[in-house]
């Protein structure tokens, strides 16, 4: 094994988010540690939601990646703890999200005011405008939220905080 | 079977049989927001139950695995709440069974996350996160309704008074968890029972909705002697790998 474990992170940023192709599996947080036992590169992963249909695809892209790359002894592990937040998400994630087209995860996912259904305005990623309101808590994917733009009158979708 | 493992299959039970009755509306919904909200929600349930099964296989030491404990048992090998498994009769009631329970489940998973079990602490602080939208889903819909035209109103009151001798055994404590409850690993369910009590109130009063009057309880999902609805829904459930036994996606 001739790679350092900062260069395996450099790969795994190639691996992108099967949902959310904009996003890489590092910037979405669910990489949450390479580690070297030996000579064994060992991944640990941690799945959004529980039922997220993508975290299989995704363990099967971070083992393609690791074989491209020629290592051939690793392991790629789920953990449960702590727990996947929206928190995790980089600064850098939520501006390509919004590009995208699906307005980024508001910061703090502990608030409680925000879990209550005192949501704080979320901007429309198409026109900018606050002037938007929630259609369905449950959007087209377990992680989003369906919005609209009461401005541009436009659909998005919202990653909402968990 | 240790005891965690058992509580580990109840409440995997609770889930799978609730997400496939959830799943059942996926493109019947009385709407398209709501088909996709229930599709969500049974998403997360089959999810957690995924995590316990696959938590139980690999610790059980037996050759079992999340498949067998999913698809491969009969009706009395279920050790699910009865009122998840009731069929869903019209919105009304689907509403009202999500609600209750899901007041239930979040009380439970918050008490869950103290457990001095590692794997069950993990689980329960992962669920909860979830299992909070699920709350303020079910609750903002009673409210609609119950606050809603004459016939919603009486659609979701009827509802209720339907699933209510169903939610008796949530809080009947098992001999099973008695013990592991005892050492801190699970929650006394008995202990949940008046903050329950007192959140319903709340959302029933709120939705100008009666609270129906405690009865005579149906029980005995925890020691699998299920309703006749069970087997039907199992049928459905099992029929791939009963039809083409060990087949894999």
């Amino acid at each position: 094994m001739n790679y350092t474990i900062q260069e395996i992170w450099e790969f795994l940023k190639e691996v992108e988010d099967p949902e959310i192709p904009v996003l890489n599996v590092v910037e979405m947080g669910i990489v949450r540690d390479v580690q070297l036992e030996d000579n064994k590169v060992i991944v640990l992963i941690t799945p959004t939601y529980s039922g997220c249909p993508a975290m299989h695809a995704i363990e099967q892209d971070v083992r393609e990646m690791l074989v491209e790359m020629h290592i051939e002894d690793f392991d790629v592990k789920t953990i449960l703890s702590p727990a996947w937040t929206t928190d995790w998400m980089t600064d850098e994630a939520r501006v390509k999200l919004e590009e995208y087209g699906i307005a980024p995860p508001q910061k703090g996912s502990a608030d409680k005011n925000l879990l209550m259904g005192k949501l704080r305005d979320v901007r429309c990623p198409r026109c900018k405008s606050s002037h938007t309101a929630m259609v369905s808590q449950f959007g087209s994917t377990a992680c989003k939220s369906l919005y609209k733009c009461e401005d541009c009158k436009e659909p998005f979708d919202y990653f909402k905080c968990i | 079977m240790k005891k965690e493992e058992a509580l580990a299959l109840h409440l995997a039970d609770n889930n799978l049989i609730l997400g496939q009755r959830l799943a059942e509306w996926c493109g019947h919904g009385p709407v398209l927001e709501e088909d996709i909200a229930l599709s969500n929600m049974a998403l997360d349930y089959i999810g957690q139950a995924t995590l316990l099964f696959k938590h139980v296989a690999e610790t059980s030491g037996d050759a079992k695995t999340e498949d067998d404990w999913a698809f491969l048992r009969d009706a009395w090998d279920y050790k699910n709440f009865l009122a998840l498994e009731l069929p869903n009769g019209d919105y009304a009631f689907t509403i009202a069974r999500q609600y209750l329970y899901s007041e239930w489940y979040n009380l439970y998973l918050i008490e869950l996350s103290k457990s001095n079990n590692t794997f069950l602490q993990e689980f329960a602080l992962k669920s909860v996160k979830e299992v909070r939208y699920h709350l303020q889903h079910g609750r903002d819909w009673v409210l609609r309704m119950g606050d809603g035209t004459e016939e919603s109103h009486a659609r979701i009151q009827k509802a209720v008074n339907d699933i209510w001798s169903y939610t008796g055994e949530w809080f009947i404590p098992n001999t099973n968890d008695t013990d592991i409850s005892a050492t801190g690993i699970c929650p006394n369910v008995e202990s949940l029972h008046q903050t329950w009590m007192e959140n319903v109130q709340a959302t029933l009063n709120e939705a100008t909705l009666q609270m129906p009057v405690s009865g005579w309880m149906h029980k005995g999902g925890r020691e699998g002697k299920h309703t006749e609805h069970l087997g039907h829904l199992l049928s459905e459930l099992q029929f791939v790998q009963r039809a083409y036994p060990n087949s894999k996606w």
